[in-house]
């Protein structure tokens, strides 16, 4: 709602997205704030269980780790690295172009957001089908089906004798990179709530609240990738 | 609005940071991201994962400081964030207090 308006109203003389138990729209923004932050804390919390599994089986199997560290498709991985990163910079524009009233170019910055996270999970897609198909492993003489489910798995020739070691890796490789794409889905699925508000309007300089704090969680979900990529695709790549 | 109001935040509401600065910044974590994958073919021994793990935490500090505007943010959020990563640090630490002194106290072997 225009501002110019908000100041006409009289008797309810403060802006309507400010909650009654705020005195600023200030105050409450730091509120907001605050409180996703407490939430992003959670969130590392529960990343960080998976990365402590991943830290004690690092330490105990080194040579599986490097195994299967290989076998991951690390241009993919490269390529969803970069998207990523490109889609937390499209939020940060879309936030600046909230704060500086550009209706237009807060959608526009929203959908590129929107299809770079759509690329990523594509791309994502094609690399879980790989690990579900029996192939030549690439970094050894062996034939590898690395999803680590029963009757899926498989490990043969040189890297049999590390078999439950790679397949350890797998496991943790399916928990973080699945978490994190279930993080991102999400994401869209906020991404195209606010998409929506955005279109009709609703967000001014003085309000625009629900773009700061999903960019927020976007970027969490970004930084979750960023420790994920150098973790899972390049560990002994040298060899 | 009542400006003496101790529990305002008038900064945080005006704050904009320029464009060139988001530029800089996903600039820096693409080169970084580059580097860290040329590293990783290059024989460092137990450094590889050091410097993997360096560049990863200077580029999440990029995202936090600058895209998240924690730099520009109240003192309490600043402390929530490194609340945040003071308790992953004591998860890590101590589970890794277990993990690596096991076998340090193994009793000697009994002498028959």
């Amino acid at each position: 709602m225009p501002d110019a308006v908000i100041a006409e109203a009289g008797a309810h003389a403060h802006h309507p997205r400010l909650r009654h138990h705020f005195d600023t729209l200030g105050q409450q923004k730091a509120a907001a704030s605050l409180g996703m932050w407490v939430f992003i804390a959670q969130e590392i919390m529960f990343f960080g269980g998976m990365f402590t599994a991943y830290l004690v089986y690092r330490m105990w199997y080194p040579a599986g780790y490097a195994a299967a560290s290989n076998e991951l498709d690390l241009t993919l991985g490269g390529i969803n690295t970069a998207v990523l990163i490109a889609s937390s910079l499209t939020v940060a524009m879309a936030v600046h172009a909230a704060q500086e009233g550009k209706q237009n170019q807060i959608v526009g910055f929203l959908a590129a957001t929107l299809v770079l996270g759509v690329v990523f999970l594509v791309i994502k897609y094609f690399e879980y089908e790989a690990k579900f198909t029996l192939h030549e492993a690439h970094h050894a003489a062996a034939q590898v089906r690395l999803f680590p489910g029963a009757g899926w798995f498989h490990v043969d020739g040189e890297l049999a004798p590390i078999a439950s070691q790679i397949r350890i890796f797998m496991v943790l490789y399916f928990a973080l990179t699945g978490m994190h794409a279930l993080h991102m889905i999400i994401g869209i699925g906020l991404l195209l709530a606010i998409m929506n508000m955005a279109r009709k309007g609703e967000f001014t300089p003085k309000w625009y609240t629900p773009v700061e704090m999903f960019g927020l969680y976007w970027h969490f979900v970004d930084i979750i990738w960023i420790f994920l990529f150098p973790l899972l695709y390049l560990v002994n790549r040298h060899h | 609005m009542d400006a003496s109001h101790p529990f305002e935040y008038p900064e945080y509401e005006e704050h904009v940071v320029p464009k060139s600065v988001y530029f800089g910044v996903f600039g820096a974590l693409m080169v970084l991201t580059v580097i860290t994958v040329a590293v990783a073919f290059v024989d460092l021994g137990n450094l590889n994962v050091v410097v993997a793990l360096a560049v990863a935490v200077l580029k999440a500090t990029l995202v936090v400081l600058f895209f998240m505007h924690v730099k520009y943010s109240p003192t309490i959020t600043k402390l929530v964030v490194v609340s945040s990563i003071v308790w992953l640090g004591i998860l890590f630490g101590v589970t890794m207090m277990d993990y690596l002194t096991r076998g340090w106290l193994m009793a000697p072997p009994l002498m028959h």
